[in-house]
């Protein structure tokens, strides 16, 4: 609007000022040129690979084989995920089914458990005044730079001890361990963000504190919990090292390690896997996709203080 | 009552972080050979003085080191740049913004092994792209040679690793009072020059939080080179992680395991520490 504006002022005047106006227009056009052209680009870049896995998980073998390669596929069929959903065809099949059941129930579970002990940790750490407060945050986000890979081999051990080997609860329970940490550290910095008069107000009215926590806190700490869960989910859908190493069958193996199996062997069937690579995917790019704003804002309220 | 609050996190994590992570101490000092409990000979530091004189230790360091580095500086620029063209009001930006939050939550295993596929050196995507739009005379093998496979699994961790970068970068962006431009802009400062004095110096912060978080994933990095490469060729994709991965897993060396373990831990805590220092300096936490 208020571009028109200016060019009706401008209009009347002398003609001696025309050219340079005009090129002030077209570097206006160069400009949106080659911003949509950077963002179809970017577009291109991302979807082009999640389009090639698509087509290559109801492409025919013959198709994603040929020579030169067919980018549009002459058969297309969906029998790939019917064989994971209704099974019994082939074990790559049922061990897909299987894995993705797995990967829900423990990265469901580890959030549930991670958020109702982070949140309570969260609290304390953005609202109480105690000694060692700031070292005790840091060290328990410190456990992030450790390397899986030394802690595996004790955990692998008393997993053997408790016979939680080749367990969802198992997985669980280490998937908790690296979860809490970020609840804590995403929660704490989400609570900071809310007024404290609120609370203070709450708790003239007569609430204690847990009851200022439960009634006023959590409520308005909703879409932060949302995005926390929904992180935690990805992390834990994500995990692949313990997963490897602490399952071995269908019982509590999931999505990553089936798929890094099957990657593994001499004769693959791409189309299998690409399916399954698909299925896996789906879960968390929805996620994704459609609270996009929650886990970003969420991240980067996080990550910037 | 902080205690109390503070009781049920601090279990969930230290219970079962702080044993393993000491019997692993303890392990590092013997020279055990079998994953089980029993008797093993008491080596002192020789595991970690092995670990220090070994070449392959060290050409995985090195690896690790380039592949660190490389990806972060590439995540870094392809980042800011991202987030500026998301930072612009356009029609579809709505869309981007959606599109460029994808491969980040893509599980990184499913993106190891679609770039696998991608690399394919008789059927892969990429071969076929390059032939037939007549940029490569023949189809190469992207992963059959230690370098050029340690570049190219750099491709597809960059892939997937740039959008959190740029989401960053978006939220750093959007915390900039657009009053500051404007006075540039008044002030005769092109669009380059207002980013250069105004805009990188305000991400400081942004850039510092990047880096600490890309670091430290680099460094650990372990499922991609599972996925993509087991290491290979010749090696040539052998990270750290891998390296005490394979000397544990494949051969049964679960005390110089330990050791390396124990040796990237301390690599990473150094680093860390660095970059606390530098943040503290920049931001007031």
């Amino acid at each position: 609007m208020a571009t028109i504006a200016r060019r009706e002022q401008l209009r009347p005047r002398a003609t001696a000022r025309a050219p340079r106006f005009n090129s002030g227009r077209r570097r206006r056009l160069a400009y949106w040129v080659f911003i949509y052209a950077a963002a179809v680009l970017v577009g291109a870049i991302i979807l082009a690979p999640f389009v090639w896995l698509l087509i290559s998980s109801v492409a025919a073998p013959t198709d994603l084989l040929a020579r030169p390669l067919r980018w549009v596929p002459e058969h297309i069929s969906f029998s790939r995920y019917r064989s994971i959903f209704h099974g019994g065809q082939s074990s790559t099949a049922d061990t897909f089914r299987a894995s993705l059941v797995n990967s829900a129930i423990v990265a469901g579970s580890s959030v549930v458990v991670s958020l109702s002990v982070g949140i309570f940790g969260a609290y304390a750490f953005s609202r109480l005044r105690f000694r060692g407060r700031r070292a005790t945050l840091l060290l328990m986000l410190s456990t992030y730079m450790l390397p899986p890979i030394a802690i595996v081999v004790p955990l692998y051990l008393i997993l053997v001890q408790l016979h939680l080997l080749d367990t969802r609860l198992g997985l669980i329970l280490v998937y908790c361990s690296f979860i809490t940490p970020f609840v804590l550290w995403i929660m704490s910095n989400y609570f900071r963000s809310i007024p404290r008069e609120l609370e203070d107000a709450a708790r003239v009215d007569g609430c204690t504190r847990m009851g200022a926590l439960f009634r006023v806190i959590l409520p308005l700490a909703r879409p932060g919990i949302l995005a926390t869960a929904l992180f935690g989910f990805l992390l834990a859908w994500d995990e692949f090292l313990y997963a490897l190493i602490f399952t071995s069958s269908t019982h509590a193996k999931t999505v990553p390690v089936a798929i890094a199996e099957f990657t593994g062997r001499f004769t693959v069937d791409f189309g299998m896997i690409a399916t399954g690579g698909v299925l896996a995917a789906v879960p968390p790019l929805i996620i994704a996709f459609v609270f996009q704003r929650y886990i970003v804002g969420g991240l980067s309220a996080g990550a910037i203080k | 009552m902080a205690v109390l609050l503070l009781l049920p996190a601090a279990i969930v994590i230290f219970g079962i972080i702080v044993y393993p992570l000491l019997r692993t101490l303890w392990t590092s000092f013997f020279a055990v050979d079998s994953p089980f409990p029993g008797r093993y000979p008491f080596v002192g530091l020789g595991n970690y003085r092995r670990t220090f004189s070994n070449s392959e230790f060290w050409l995985a360091t090195r690896r690790t080191a380039y592949f660190t580095g490389v990806s972060t500086l590439a995540e870094l620029i392809l980042g800011i740049l991202v987030g500026l063209l998301m930072n612009v009001q356009f029609r579809g930006r709505w869309l981007l913004r959606s599109l460029v939050v994808l491969p980040w939550a893509l599980p990184t295993i499913v993106n190891a092994t679609m770039w696998r596929w991608i690399f394919n050196p008789e059927y892969g995507a990429l071969n076929a792209l390059l032939t037939q739009l007549h940029l490569l005379p023949q189809y190469r093998s992207w992963l059959g040679s230690p370098f050029l496979a340690l570049n190219m699994v750099i491709v597809a961790d960059v892939w997937k690793n740039t959008p959190l970068a740029a989401f960053l970068f978006l939220a750093g962006l959007q915390s900039i009072p657009r009053d500051l431009f404007e006075a540039a802009r008044v002030d005769g400062a092109g669009p380059i020059r207002s980013f250069f004095s105004i805009t990188l110096p305000l991400l400081t912060t942004t850039v510092l939080v990047i880096l600490v978080v890309r670091t430290i994933e680099a460094f650990k990095v372990f499922d991609i080179i599972y996925v993509m490469t087991r290491g290979g060729p010749a090696n040539g994709t052998q990270t750290v992680a891998y390296y005490a991965y394979l000397q544990a897993f494949s051969n049964q060396l679960f005390g110089y395991g330990a050791a390396i373990a124990y040796v990237i831990a301390l690599f990473i805590l150094a680093l860390a520490l660095v970059y606390v220092r530098l943040l503290r300096t920049e931001v007031e936490i």
